[in-house]
């Protein structure tokens, strides 16, 4: 039933080759066990509504309450204590969890058809209200920066657990022979709290992990040829490797040495297509001015219009973390400056599939680790501590229903009240449209068969299309 | 209506199934076949099992689940049936109308669900939980092989039809041994020497070779590094570096001295509770320290401590006893028999330390030091000889000068939250500081004054083994520096009117002479250049001095105090409010590099008395005078009140002087995270589902029940009796986990391969007599883990060629059978120390501090790193060290290593994942040392390899692969070699680049190099070194 456990593990391809391979001969052993390339695309368990994903994971966590999430209430009690009741078993990251309201710092409106209600910090985003499913009611379980990303990344606060994307290629496979099938981007202020944790592989085999990408110098660690090697160079070099270990394959016969010769040609191929497809000079000026992107100037609007790129070329997952949400003071003005750096190019991502027909297929999810305090930190009235409790993301495409907003918070934007959406919960449902039962997605390690949702999660049946 | 026909069919099924329903043959079928999936071994859905009777037995969460004699009242019948609320099981199909009926019967009857059904039974019964014994082997007459090695897998291969492989070439095995012994492949005297060897035990002495060789160490160091979770930073958000290198060095030279296994993992357990403790059994303990410590803003470091204990639980199950034990953190083991209970009597054993760390000194240093001490033993001995009337002299000053102190009231303070550091009030009202370092902050203390007066503050700066060396600051070094010190006074009556308190005068037993902050630990963004000395930087009013607390190296982690006297008597007609502001301005620019120069440990007391000045006696010093007569002093007291009151006695100003000049000499040594046990021990408690707030029921350290008895071991620290009994000769899993690992290192895979675990779930051994042997001739060798390997390297099982015919991939592809010689990729460290050592660039030097090879500096910067890390590349030699001394970031590893899966040490690793990608390829054919190694290789093989080509391609195969080309691979470079050279000719390659890089290379019999042949030999060598060959051991 777990149809697709250790499809990469040693135990179960002896399994295949002793059940599958008798009678077979060498060459034909040989395309079998190139059949069981890990990477190679694989069915998920039920009709897919989307093969592709990009996470817009926006550290440090975002405020709900100067963005998405619209307290008047807030505002009416700014300056007084939250209700006591509220604050048992609360724990907050630096502030005395007694510390005063904060009203909401922006103003918010209606948008679009479906009437979302959006700040005035994210206009663009408000232009595609009708394209996006609002979750108001996201929770978490954890309330530092490390621990929570690695919760919304591999639904579990230990370090060690495979990420999203690589439970995403674990199931899935690739279908890009030139590209790694999951591919992490950085910008903004900081790096992830988290560290590589957020897109590592765990206990999966670690082919599965993310591939950084960045957009200046060299794309992918190592891409470009050493000083000296010109690409026929390159070309001929890949060529008495490729004649030498076949002559070795024939002597010893291990099939490793074919898996390595692949190896080397993909890693050719990354080496010519790569700067194609980073060079996003090529696009027409008005999709360049669309997302508010600078050829050659390193930014989430670039590393918007590249997720859009990867995706066209059949990578799987993409993440782009933009780390700078971490609000305790400065509020007003990093929520401005993180939102004129986000909004655009984030709704120009979606316009753009849309327009190309890629939104269908292609899972859109734009959140961070938590929330942020209704509380005020800070003598300045200008800073929001951590918060797990509420907090709210978006979205779009991939089989999810658009122009919605599910989930409410109370009226001080403390506690979920509706629909209430854990990180296991979106965890369930990302992997629902992606094709797959999430508790029956699994890998054994340890004797024991885990799964992204550890032993949680519920599909989030009102975001689905 | 259809409830009525299921009825009727009940009765007919139920005279059907009266007769005696057994639960083995009739319903256990059932259970399997139709329930297992979901409620089973591998989920528990309801939190029930149906493979267990003792929770099937259970009451579940919708009632009893069984209730003998009574199936209506079952839930499980109930489920079955379709009878009640609950939907019917099981899902998406029903039973057979028989099966249903035999479930109602046999609950009828009385549910008899006999003992050794189910896995109730198996648990205890599970091979690895018996202890091994020395298999009886049968005398076999077979000519192949002489150790019980071959003995047991021949027996196994011929039971499957199959013969072993002839034994690999000589100079096969001649790499093979040397990667898997050492680490590097041999050089082209060793292969040379060894195939002219042709004497009796040649084979032999290679082995005994490479075990002495100091390599051997590295590489086997490296993998019980992975499973010690070994990193050189922190982890988490800010991954600060941390200096372990010493326990990384100490693992190498135990394996290179082939310390007892059992020792080994008793002295990384408890080695500074041993007898006689050493600087070496201290840093041992590095292992349980190993763990990471989240040290962002918001972490409260009692949770962190928490987690880090979790974590050496989970390094301990899977190094030492090869168990999952973390599984019962949080509920009772799902499949061993390991109780959360249990796991929280394991825990208490290792709960009582604090996290401490202490200073190291090399060999070298520690030279230095015993040197340092002479000398001033030297000369004080020099003075009492010159003034024998010294006694009486000390005497009087202790009498006259030394006795006179003010009456001081410590004052309770506390501290409000505030920039993310945290603090706990002490029992003696010290505050000390944990958790998140701010760079730059002023911390707030509060306290009351309820009547009296006030005409000086005192400061005390406290050591506390919590804190960095000991504090009393918290820098890497323990040192502190204190920006500002100011006070203001509030009546209570208007307790927002805050008067600043006017100081007069500071004073310290500690006043440095004027020193620049050096620039470099800790930069200022502004280019801005602060300074530190005396205790009047503390009151100058000035943000850019501050008194720098810091006696330098030797003496710096003492407490040390300063007097702030007051301008006006402070008093208090009604009681006064006092907020203290401690500024501390001296810290980096950069939050997550750790350097910052706050307080950790103080205290602040208040005097009436006028005119009061600070202590000048050392604390230690101090407290003798105070607290021992004269008379009952020891040497060693007398010595320390001496070593002092010399300081005082103005004819021996030179004498001082001199010895001054010797503690200036005193070497920095390193730090190192070690063990240090609490005075008073932890309560610990059961946590449910592990969390640190909700504890359950106390419990006392104890063993698991299944597994072997505490030996009698009274009288000694809980830790250290834990320790022995990890490794007692009696346990059932820790000597078999070992072998199983070296067993892993030389053949790819364990026995059992599911080396992390050996428990129930685990994977059968595919040899368990060849597992128990090794076992017990470890236990019964005295655990010497180089016996283990010559064992290994002596049988005809280890040395059997590694060619693998299409028939035999096809019967046995993973080689479980072990019918051929293993073939696989090596460890990512291995995979650069081979092109380090092919090329010649390599640098054999041993141990000492992590080095910084080449790495893209964007990797260490925002925003892919969290916030900026250091990362000097090294330049010259250091450039070329081996892998294991690269430096380890958590977040942000070394990207040439951890391509090729080397961990992160985020946790305890014992089976690598070993894939095979693009980003490899990548790796070996682009990273910068690889294209010196190549360069290197080309250089050295036109100097050294001969005078024609083909001699020189010989050369060059010979020093990466340690054998000979074949014909057609010979030609394949040479042709390679051609080609290159006509492009060079023609004018289509650039040699100069090739041959150079941006980086000069002298040719070795140091004329002129021929750039076109330079350039054509990087060419042929690059090729050679991206071989699959290359970074395989055949």
């Amino acid at each position: 039933m777990h149809g697709l456990k250790n499809a990469a593990n040693p135990l179960a391809r002896r399994w295949f080759l002793q059940q599958c391979g008798v009678g077979l001969g060498a060459v034909a052993l040989r395309q079998m066990l190139h059949a069981s390339d890990p990477l190679a695309p694989k069915q998920p368990h039920h009709k897919p509504t989307a093969k592709n994903v990009i996470f817009l994971f926006m550290g440090g966590g975002p405020s709900h309450l100067e963005i998405f999430d619209h307290k008047p209430e807030l505002a009416r009690h700014e300056g007084t204590l939250p209700p006591e009741n509220l604050l048992e078993g609360y724990r907050a990251a630096f502030i005395d969890p007694s510390s005063t309201l904060l009203g909401p710092k922006f103003k918010f409106s209606r948008h679009g058809e479906s009437g979302a209600e959006l700040s005035e910090l994210v206009p663009h985003t408000a232009s595609i209200a009708d394209d996006i499913a609002i979750v108001k009611s996201m929770v978490t379980d954890a309330f530092n920066h490390a621990p929570a990303q690695v919760m919304m990344s591999t639904g579990t606060q230990q370090f060690g657990r495979p990420s999203m994307g690589a439970w995403t290629l674990y199931g899935l496979g690739s279908e890009s022979r030139d590209l790694p099938g999951f591919v992490v981007f950085s910008s903004g202020q900081k790096g992830p709290s988290g560290g590589n944790t957020n897109w590592g592989s765990g206990f999966l085999p670690s082919m599965y992990q993310g591939v950084q990408f960045r957009t200046s110098g060299d794309p992918v660690l190592y891409l470009s040829n050493p000083a000296g090697v010109d690409r026929q160079l390159q070309r001929d070099s890949l060529d008495s490797i490729r004649r030498l270990n076949s002559i070795r394959l024939g002597e010893v016969g291990d099939p490793e040495i074919e898996t390595r010769i692949n190896s080397f040609e993909m890693a050719y191929r990354m080496q010519q297509s790569t700067p194609e497809l980073m060079d996003i000079a090529q696009e027409p000026q008005h999709v360049l001015d669309m997302y508010g992107a600078e050829p050659g100037k390193p930014s989430f609007a670039n590393n918007c219009i590249l997720a859009r790129r990867l995706v066209e070329r059949g990578v799987r997952f993409v993440e782009l973390f933009h780390e700078s949400w971490d609000q305790h003071g400065d509020l007003i003005s990093g929520l401005q400056k993180n939102c004129k750096d986000t909004d655009q190019a984030s709704a120009a991502l979606v316009k753009d599939l849309k327009q190309r027909g890629l939104l269908d297929g292609t899972l859109v999810l734009w959140g961070g680790e938590f929330g942020r305090t209704p509380m005020v930190q800070g003598g300045t009235d200008d800073g929001r501590d951590h918060h797990p409790n509420a907090f709210t993301i978006w979205l779009a495409g991939g089989g999810i229903k658009p122009g919605i907003t599910i989930g409410k918070s109370d009226d001080l934007g403390f506690n979920v009240i509706e629909d209430r959406v854990h990180v296991h919960d979106l965890h369930a449902t990302l992997l629902h449209v992606l094709g797959f039962d999430h508790t029956k997605l699994t890998y054994r390690f340890q004797g024991r068969d885990f799964r992204l949702t550890d032993v949680a999660g519920e599909v989030a049946t009102k975001l689905l299309a | 209506m259809v409830r009525v026909v299921w009825l009727l069919v009940y009765g007919v099924a139920v005279s059907f199934a009266a007769e005696g329903v057994d639960f083995s043959q009739d319903i256990e079928p059932i259970f399997r076949a139709k329930c297992y999936a979901c409620h089973g071994e591998g989920q528990q859905l309801g939190q029930l099992r149906l493979d267990s009777r003792s929770v099937a037995m259970e009451k579940g969460p919708s009632g009893p689940r069984i209730v003998r004699h009574e199936p209506e009242a079952s839930s499980i019948y109930q489920r079955v049936a379709g009878l009640g609320e609950g939907n019917r099981m099981p899902m998406g199909g029903q039973l057979a109308v028989d099966e249903i009926a035999s479930i109602r019967a046999w609950i009828e009857q009385g549910a008899i669900w006999p003992e050794g059904s189910g896995i109730d039974a198996g648990l205890s019964r599970h091979w690895a939980f018996v202890p091994p014994e020395r298999p009886e082997l049968l005398p076999r007459p077979s000519d192949w092989g002489s150790n019980p090695i071959d003995s047991i897998v021949l027996a196994k291969l011929e039971a499957e039809g199959l013969t072993p492989s002839p034994r690999a070439a000589k100079d096969t095995l001649l790499r093979r041994l040397s990667l898997d012994l050492t680490g590097l492949p041999p050089t082209v005297e060793e292969t040379d020497r060894f195939l002219a060897d042709t004497g009796q035990g040649a084979y032999g002495r290679l082995v005994e070779r490479l075990l002495a060789s100091p390599h051997y160490g590295e590489r086997w160091g490296r993998i019980w590094l992975d499973a010690a979770r070994y990193a050189d930073s922190d982890g988490f958000e800010k991954d600060k570096p941390r200096q372990v290198w010493f326990y990384r060095d100490w693992v190498v030279n135990a394996l290179n001295e082939d310390m007892p296994y059992d020792r080994f993992v008793v002295e990384q357990i408890a080695g500074d509770l041993l007898p006689g403790a050493t600087q070496d059994g201290r840093v041992a303990t590095g292992f349980l320290r190993n763990s990471m410590i989240n040290a962002e803003g918001g972490a409260n470091p009692e949770q962190f401590r928490m987690e880090a204990m979790f974590d050496r639980m989970d390094a301990i199950g899977k190094a030492v006893l090869g168990l999952t034990v973390q599984c019962a953190q949080c509920h009772d083991h799902k499949y061993d028999p390991i109780t959360q209970r249990d796991y929280y009597r394991l825990f208490a054993f290792i709960n009582s330390s604090h996290e401490a760390s202490q200073p190291v000194y090399t060999p070298a240093e520690d030279q230095l030091r015993a040197e340092i001490f002479a000398g001033i033993h030297e000369i004080e001995q020099d003075l009492r000889r010159r003034a024998p009337d010294w006694r009486a002299r000390m005497g009087a000053w202790e009498r006259d000068e030394a006795s006179a102190q003010p009456e001081w009231t410590v004052l309770d303070t506390h501290i409000k939250l505030g920039s993310g550091e945290k603090y706990l009030v002490l029992p003696d009202k010290s505050l000390l500081a944990e958790g998140f370092a701010p760079t730059r902050s002023v911390v707030n203390p509060e306290g009351r004054l309820e009547s009296g007066r006030i005409n000086a503050f005192r400061l005390e700066v406290l050591t506390d083994p919590r804190l960095p060396l000991s504090g009393p600051g918290r820098s890497l070094l323990g040192t502190a520096a204190l920006t500002e010190f100011e006070v203001e006074a509030a009546p209570s009556s208007d307790p927002e009117a805050w008067k600043k308190v006017a100081l007069s005068r500071a004073t310290a037993d500690l006043n440095p002479p004027i020193t620049w902050l050096d620039p470099f630990l800790f930069p200022d963004q502004d280019g801005k250049r602060r300074v530190l000395g005396d205790v009047g930087f503390a009151i100058d009013g000035f943000e850019m001095s501050a008194w720098n607390i810091d006696a330098g190296p030797g003496r710096r982690n003492t407490p040390h105090n300063a007097v702030f006297q007051l301008k006006e008597p402070l008093v208090a007609d009604e009681p006064l409010h006092l907020k203290f502001h401690l500024s501390m301005k001296h810290g980096g620019w950069n939050p997550d590099d750790n350097q910052s120069l706050n307080l950790g440990r103080y205290r602040l007391s208040y005097t009436s008395e006028e005119n009061a000045a600070a202590d000048p006696l050392p604390a230690h010093v101090r407290k003798i005078v105070s607290s021992v007569p004269p008379e009952r002093r020891t040497p060693e007291q007398e010595a320390a009140v001496f070593g002092y009151w010399r300081t005082t006695v103005a004819e021996w100003a030179e004498a001082n002087r001199r010895i001054e000049e010797l503690w200036k000499r005193y070497p920095e040594g390193s730090s190192q995270l070690v063990m240090h046990e609490r005075a008073e021990p932890r309560v610990t408690s059961m946590l449910q589902r592990g969390d640190f707030l909700r504890p359950t029921e106390q419990v006392e350290a104890g063993v698991p029940g299944f597994l072997h008895d505490m030996p009698d071991l009274a009288d000694i620290p809980g830790r250290v009796a834990f320790a022995h009994w990890l490794v007692d000769r009696s346990s059932p899993t820790t000597a078999r986990s070992i072998v199983n690992r070296i067993w892993q290192g030389h053949f790819g895979t364990g026995i059992v391969e599911t080396a992390e675990d050996l428990g129930r779930q685990s994977a059968d051994p595919s040899h368990p007599k060849l597992l128990d042997w090794l076992a017990v001739e470890l236990m019964e060798n005295g655990w010497s883990l180089k016996h283990i390997h010559r064992l290994i390297a002596a049988s005809e099982t280890y040395q059997q060629s590694s060619h693998v015919s299409p028939e035999l991939l096809e019967s046995d592809p993973n080689n479980r059978l072990l019918a051929r010689g293993s073939r696989f990729r090596v460890d990512g460290e291995l995979v650069r120390d081979i092109a380090l050592a092919a090329s010649g660039l390599l640098t054999p030097e041993i141990g000492g501090e992590p080095v910084y090879p080449p790495a893209p500096e964007f990797l260490f910067l925002p925003p892919i790193s969290y916030g900026p890390k250091r990362w000097y590349v090294d330049d010259g030699a250091q450039r070329y060290r081996r892998g294991i001394y690269a430096f380890r970031y958590r977040s942000v590893p070394f990207p040439v290593l951890s391509t090729f899966d080397t961990p992160t040490g985020d946790f305890s690793c014992v089976r690598r994942d070993r894939s095979n990608t693009p980003l490899q390829a990548l790796v070996t054919l682009n990273e910068t040392v690889f294209m010196e190694a190549a360069r290197e290789l080309g250089r050295r093989t036109l100097g050294e390899g001969g005078a024609s080509d083909r001699q020189r391609v010989d050369y060059a195969f010979r020093r990466v692969l340690s054998r000979a080309p074949r014909q057609a691979e010979r030609a394949e470079l040479l042709s390679l070699l051609d080609g290159q050279r006509k492009r060079i000719e023609s004018g289509d390659l650039n040699a100069p680049e090739l041959a150079f890089g941006d980086r000069p290379v002298g040719t070795a019999d140091g004329g002129e190099p021929d750039t076109t042949e330079l350039a054509a030999w990087t060419a042929v060598s690059r090729v050679l070194l991206n071989l699959d060959e290359t970074i395989t051991r055949e």
